[in-house]
């Protein structure tokens, strides 16, 4: 067999495991209870490795707020300084079978989605997403929000979600996509979805009324609730494409708005990683374009899985929070397809004749035809201690695809 | 009778623009018929990748 049909093989197994999978809701829990090797005095971030140094102002600020969290550091100043003096350990969610939105950052103490793919077995893991201390913002407001998640809602909705055995992701993710969503940045559909199909178990599970009253309002007025859920039911999707051997298709492509970093399934382990990019789109009133920093987070697991970018043009209720114009946003979907392996038979854009979502990014056509995938995004601030700033469109750097096209060459062609 | 080619160069013409706009553009402006064509050299018109994935492609 020539390594081109070996690649084609490969690839095509890859598809089928994508297409295969069954993301199911099983529980939300601590981290510390469910994570793969998540170590007390660790916390996990987004995207490729990255040590203190170098990390970018937004994702200190929220790793600073995890200090303060866990109760390991009384003030930022102390915070900083045992980050800087190494203290506390620093690892990618990817390499714990888990993501997070933005900064992406994950401790012990911080809840999690809890998702597992029934179809191969393998379980991931996301924190929930709010609007501050994922964005850098380390204040007593931003963190009492993580507490209220610890204490009221993550616990609410675990008890919820073990009462219902579980909480089918594919059909309603399916149907969210035919309301408009496109599982990234526009999660409205699937938000009122879940809260609706959770709701009715949240008030027969004998929790205090109180508890019970304030998860209703958190989770029937998130309009990203369902983002955690849409990102770790896309891990656990992903996961199992990981490691087969000669195939060219992207496994993870994840942020640190230091830098952006790409996996590919027949190189598993290695990241292929360039300088983070610029986003482009709308900031919010009162910020400038030098306020804002670099690309960041590890929500663009759901463009890797097929969603979010693949999915703009079904989707033009994003473009408020975005920038662009429809006819952009239908043929960021079209191009989709002409660097990905397959169609998706579930996942349906009917803005398109109902055509499937592009399915398995391979870094060949993404070479071939000179084309990176999109990504729709939100924005950070560049300093420590801010809110979400804005939204916009981002392009991968093609340097991230040559450098794993050329690593690809050495290992299989010799 | 006129030939083939005869009767094409009695019609007017139409262009067909492969990969480059700003060629057509102009001539569209001026009142031509213009038909694009999406093209570019693979790999961005880099030899080297160009041929890698003549092997992998």
């Amino acid at each position: 067999m020539s390594l081109k049909e070996r690649i084609n093989a490969a690839n095509e197994e890859a598809l089928r495991r994508i297409v295969a999978a069954d993301p199911v809701l099983v529980d939300v829990a601590p981290a510390g209870d469910v994570i793969p090797g998540l170590e007390d005095r660790m916390i996990l971030h987004s995207g490729p490795p990255v040590t203190w140094e170098r990390m970018c102002g937004a994702q200190r600020g929220a790793v600073i707020g995890m200090c303060l969290f866990e109760g390991w550091a009384q003030d930022p100043a102390a915070a900083a300084r045992m980050l800087a003096a190494g203290e506390i350990a620093l690892e990618p969610n990817h390499h714990h079978g888990t993501v997070g939105p933005m900064a992406g950052t994950i401790t012990r103490n911080m809840w999690v989605w809890v998702v597992e793919n029934r179809a191969f077995g393998n379980r991931a893991f996301c924190r929930q997403v709010e609007s501050f201390q994922q964005f850098g913002d380390h204040s007593p407001d931003a963190l009492a929000g993580l507490e209220k998640w610890r204490d009221t809602w993550g616990p609410a909705l675990g008890t919820a979600v073990r009462k219902m055995g579980g909480v089918p992701l594919k059909q309603l993710v399916a149907r969210a996509l035919l309301m408009g969503d496109e599982m990234h940045n526009r999660v409205v559909a699937s938000s009122s979805l879940f809260a609706n199909a959770v709701a009715p178990h949240l008030v027969v599970c004998g929790l205090p009324t109180e508890q019970v009253v304030s998860t209703l309002f958190y989770a029937g007025n998130h309009p990203f609730l369902f983002l955690g859920l849409s990102m770790a039911a896309a891990k656990a999707s992903m996961d199992p494409v990981r490691g087969v051997e000669a195939s060219t298709v992207v496994t993870a492509m994840a942020r640190n708005g230091t830098e952006f970093g790409i996996q590919v399934s027949g190189l598993e382990g290695e990241w292929f990683t360039a300088p983070a990019p610029r986003v482009q789109g709308l900031l919010l009133p009162g910020w400038k374009e030098e306020d804002a920093g670099l690309d960041m987070g590890d929500s663009a697991i759901t463009e890797t899985v097929g969603w979010g970018g693949a999915a703009l043009g079904g989707a033009p209720g994003i473009l408020s929070f975005t920038g662009g114009t429809a006819e952009q946003a239908l043929a960021f979907s079209r191009d989709m397809r002409g660097i990905s392996t397959g169609l998706s038979p579930d996942y349906l854009m009917p803005a398109l004749n109902f055509e499937g979502t592009a399915v398995g990014i391979d870094i060949r056509k993404v070479v071939h035809a000179n084309l990176v995938p999109v990504i729709d995004t939100a924005i950070a601030h560049r300093e420590p201690g801010h809110g979400i700033i804005g939204g916009g469109i981002v392009r991968p750097p093609m340097e991230c695809f040559t450098k794993a096209l050329a690593r690809f060459a050495e290992k299989y062609q010799g | 009778m006129p030939t083939k080619v005869e009767n094409l160069l009695q019609q007017r013409p139409v262009f067909l623009i492969v990969g480059v706009r700003g060629f057509g553009e102009s001539l569209r402006d001026a009142g031509h018929q213009v038909v694009f064509l999406d093209w570019s050299p693979p790999a961005g018109g880099d030899p080297k990748l160009a041929a890698l994935l003549d092997d992998l492609l």
